[in-house]
């Protein structure tokens, strides 16, 4: 990075900062290196090397704002002062809080060179959370964005013992907020110009004062199990993961990247603020949440991350909108994504394809590929990855198949977001790829959990070194809490919590939520439930996904009634047998998972309901409930019996009870041996 | 404005508001008839809006409501009565004249151009500002363009505050009746009015739609000070948004005061429950 950095347009000597310690010109590489070891040096570096590139923009207005570094540094530098006038002092903390927005990666980087901690918080956070947050962070100040924010802020002071002052972004609605610990953004830079005119040298010398090991930065892990714990990490661990990270991909300064994930995330953090530093490419903050797809396809990224989720609902849009189009339009566009999932893959991944397929590719790629990646806004995306949970194999090979170099990553707050990557040319469905340079990953063989070290790997957990002990052991190898496998490449498959991964009584893995993912990627099964854990063989529950059977039913003339009849249909027992025998097939091939593939099966005969207390408010199979709802039928698998009788208790809609009776046939699938087959399932 | 707020609001927004005192006469209207043929809509109707009040108009179904909306806009001639706006007393006047006057308003049924975006009918609402002629806007070129670009910032910041960014782009016809609401009322904001006039903003809106209006109503009338006369049949709405109300029905005033006192006045209370008639 820092040769690139180095040669950049030099027409930018006029605008070097008279107050810069050494001129551009006679700082060696090794020294500027040296100097750039916290995201302020950093800052104060793109400002003299490319003063005029873009470094942030803003679509407000409906027009996109951009900063330059040299402007960029300019607010900063203002807010550092106005921050200090305020009274900050080096080791506070100031929570961050609101949408991405240009200013509020300012206030991080601003608060960083005065040498205070930035701690930004979930926006969506209801007050409860936030108060546990910001009290155990013990920030004394905080900068929301508008006056929601403020207003959840006023909520919780009392909880809040130690926050003095709080800065607002956007004045609108806190007009008679008359509060004198209350400050505007502006008036705080403002300030920020006295104090500076005041004390000459200030800022630069609290900037020279931190190095690349001190506190950088602290992130709060969402805390979906107990309270949420702050991640401590250095300016090192972000810079160098970022680093690494850039390497890999061969970013340059000219990317574009879309800021719309959490700034609370560490995703967020390296992404678009880590990444963007060290590179010192552009990065864009959308209009509002609700415009974000629009705001997409206008900046055209180069570079974009998204969890499945996004990548999903993308694709149900594209799914639907074709529905809506004529007919000629439908069948080129079903015809022409044949093609593409034929060769669309191989021939991003530089393999050999047919010369038909090419040119059909090529004539694809004018007709619907390109013009649909236009719509998308994915047209200039060379690198596009997808994290935090298994994506379906459809989703992931839709992108791939049109040019999208979609790949998966695999990492955590605590490890400064890279552990694994997908190399270019090696990209599977079902891996989240090889170590990221510089990582080292360990299974541990008890357990089957995943460990790793790196130079990425974090400080502590704020406030909590029993945690800290726990998690980061001797040798520096940190505990993950996934259990996961290593292909003979060298590829790591993510197969479940660590907790919940089980054993077959012959002492073979049993990782109940792989097997369940795996099937509830096909259509038609919509949720499944993996027994195995001290049992002779796996088994399952299956529960069929009603609009898609329904429909496939109703396109075959088969004629049904309810849920219970359709599920109980043996067509439908075919395919989910077909389903299951090719879930088999893929954990055959898998020396380590071959053990537990599934041995018998049945269809439930009503959904899984969170209202019966079987899946949680967000549609995650409660397994226990699960277990002793269905004794009876779990038992049954487990003897010869060729069908089962089930009595349930259901609550209607209504609240009121009733009993559902019925008669299930259990099948037995097959299983398979794993020579003969690849390593691993190719995408596309 | 000669009086704003009496008091600022109260340091932490949640205790109860002080009440709002205004000084000022916007418009009066003085023994206000209006006769369709032999039926009489309204019947000596008299009642001022104060300059930077929030004024609720309300009654039963039929009572006149409407067309006293229609009156001061300039939609309907009385026959009888004046009004004066601004200190202007005025006969005889057509709808135009009042936008140009600083009258905007909002209908009961949305009226806005189903095919055309979200922006460009906003940007319809600026059009009595333009100076450039028709000639000029079809060049697109020199002063006509720097106008435009003038006027397009004004609109947009208005998209801005009602928060409508989405939808910039979308036809109106395609959006939901909740948003079709909010885009008239930037329209309206769009043409920058002293006095606005609101037919039920809130008809036809779930609660969570309701509540939004409510916001931009309060915050049109806190951040830019304009006048605002609304029609109102969600009673809830009325007592929290109005500082004042005028009750009619039949065409007749029943009564006029705070909310919290026309909400006791036996005849309103009567008027609504469907006695005495």
């Amino acid at each position: 990075m820092t040769e690139r950095a180095m040669t950049a347009p030099s027409g930018s000597d006029s605008r070097v900062q008279p107050l810069d310690p050494a001129p551009a010109a006679r700082v060696s590489a090794a020294e500027a290196e040296a100097a750039m070891d916290t995201f302020p040096k950093l800052l104060l570096h793109h400002a003299r090397v490319r003063p005029t590139r873009p470094a942030i923009r803003e679509k407000d207005f409906g027009i996109w704002q951009s900063w330059s570094w040299d402007e960029a540094a300019g607010e900063i530098r203002k807010l550092a002062c106005g921050l200090a006038a305020l009274g900050m002092g080096r080791g506070d903390r100031i929570a961050i809080i609101g949408d991405n927005r240009p200013r509020l990666y300012w206030t991080m980087t601003a608060a960083q060179a005065i040498g205070a901690v930035p701690v930004p918080v979930y926006q969506d956070a209801v007050a409860d959370e936030m108060a546990f947050v910001l009290d155990h962070a013990e920030v004394r100040f905080a900068l929301a964005e508008d006056q929601e924010q403020v207003d959840k802020l006023l909520e919780i002071l009392e909880r809040c013992p130690k926050l003095e002052i709080m800065i607002f972004d956007d004045s609108r609605g806190l007009r008679h907020y008359q509060q004198d610990w209350l400050h505007d953004f502006e008036a705080v830079q403002e300030k920020g110009r006295a104090f500076d005119a005041a004390n000459p040298g200030f800022y630069e010398g609290e900037i020279a004062r931190a190095t690349g090991s001190d506190t950088g930065i602290m992130l709060y892990t969402s805390g979906t199990t107990g309270k949420p714990k702050g991640v401590v990490l250095s300016f090192d661990n972000i810079l160098k993961s970022a680093k690494a990270g850039i390497e890999f991909e061969g970013l340059r300064e000219d990317e574009e990247v879309l800021a719309y994930l959490p700034m609370a995330w560490v995703g967020d953090h390296i992404f678009s603020f880590g990444q963007s530093y060290v590179a010192g490419f552009c990065v864009s903050c959308p209009e509002s949440g609700e415009t974000v797809l629009q705001d997409l396809r206008e900046l055209g990224p180069t570079y974009f991350f998204a969890p499945p989720r996004i990548y999903e609902n993308i694709l149900t849009t594209v799914t639907i909108r074709m529905e809506d189009a004529s007919r000629i339009k439908r069948k080129m566009f079903k015809y022409f994504m044949e093609v593409a999932k034929r060769a669309g893959s191989r021939i991003l991944d530089g393999k050999a394809v047919s010369v038909t397929d090419r040119l059909l590719y090529g004539i694809g790629r004018v007709l619907v590929y390109a013009p649909l990646k236009n719509t998308l806004g994915f047209s200039r995306i060379r690198v596009a990855y997808t994290a935090g949970e298994a994506i379906g194999p459809d989703i992931f090979e839709f992108y791939r198949s049109l040019g999208v170099n979609l790949k998966q990553l695999y990492g955590s707050t605590e490890a400064s977001v890279f552990i694994t990557i997908q190399p270019n040319g090696e990209i599977f469905a079902d891996s989240v790829g090889k170590p990221a340079p510089g990582v080292e990953i360990r299974i541990d063989e008890a357990t089957g959990e995943v460990l790793f070290r790196s130079p990425g790997v974090f400080i502590e957990y704020y406030k909590n070194p029993e945690d800290t002990r726990e998690t980061k052991t001797e040798g520096g190898w940190v505990h993950t809490g996934d259990a996961g496998v290593m292909t003979e490449d060298g590829h790591l498959k993510i197969i479940d919590r660590a907790k919940d991964v089980g054993r077959l009584e012959d002492g073979s893995l049993f990782a109940p939520k792989f097997l369940e993912n795996k099937l509830k990627f096909f259509p038609k099964i919509k949720e499944a439930v993996a027994f195995g854990h001290e049992r002779p063989f796996v088994t399952a529950f299956v529960n069929i996904d009603m609009e898609a059977v329904g429909a496939w039913a109703e396109r075959n003339g088969i004629p049904y009634a309810s849920y219970r009849e359709l599920a109980a249909l043996p067509e439908v027992y075919a395919q989910v047998k077909e389903n299951v025998e090719q879930v088999n097939r893929d954990l055959a091939a898998d020396p380590k998972l071959a053990g537990a593939q599934i041995r018998r099966f049945l269809v439930l005969h009503k959904e899984l309901d969170a209202d019966d207390g079987e899946l949680t408010r967000t549609r995650k199979v409660r397994r226990n409930v699960v277990v002793e709802r269905y004794a009876e039928l779990v038992d049954a698998l487990y003897s010869d019996a060729k069908t089962a009788h089930a009595e349930t208790e259901v609550t209607y809609e209504d609240g009121s009870k009733g009993v559902m009776q019925a008669d299930l046939r259990i099948e037995d699938a097959q299983s398979f041996e794993g020579a003969s087959q690849p390593a691993l399932k190719k995408a596309g | 404005m000669s009086e704003i707020l009496a008091d600022p609001l109260p340091l932490d927004g949640d205790a109860p508001e002080a009440a709002r005192v205004f000084d000022e006469v916007l418009l009066s209207v003085d023994n206000i008839t209006l006769t369709f043929g032999g039926v009489t809509a309204l019947s000596n109707i008299g009642f001022d809006i104060r300059k930077g009040e929030i004024r609720a108009i309300i009654g039963p179904n039929g009572a006149g409501k409407t067309s006293m909306l229609n009156v001061i806009n300039g939609f309907y001639h009385p026959q009888q009565g004046k009004i004066t706006f601004k200190g202007e007393e005025r006969r005889r006047m057509r709808p135009h004249n009042a936008a140009k006057q600083g009258i905007a308003r909002t209908f009961q049924n949305v009226a806005l151009f189903k095919g055309m975006t979200t922006l460009d009918n906003v940007m319809t609402g600026r059009l009595l500002k333009m100076k450039t002629n028709m000639f000029w806007q079809a060049i697109y070129w020199g002063p006509n363009q720097r106008e435009e670009i003038k006027h397009r910032e004004f609109c947009e910041h208005i998209i801005d505050f009602l928060e409508i960014q989405a939808i910039r782009k979308t036809p109106v016809g395609r959006l939901p009746y909740g948003m079709q609401k909010r885009v008239e009322l930037a329209r309206a904001l769009a043409m920058e009015p002293e006095l606005l006039l609101l037919d039920e903003p809130m008809a036809g809106m779930n609660i969570e739609e309701k509540e939004d209006m409510s916001r931009f109503i309060l915050d049109v009338n806190d951040q830019f000070g304009t006048t605002i006369a609304l029609i109102e049949h969600d009673m809830s709405v009325v007592m929290d948004l109005s500082d004042r109300v005028v009750v009619l029905d039949y065409g007749r005033k029943l009564a006029d005061g705070t909310p919290a006192a026309v909400s006791r006045d036996q005849k309103v209370i009567d008027a609504y429950l469907g006695v005495g008639h």
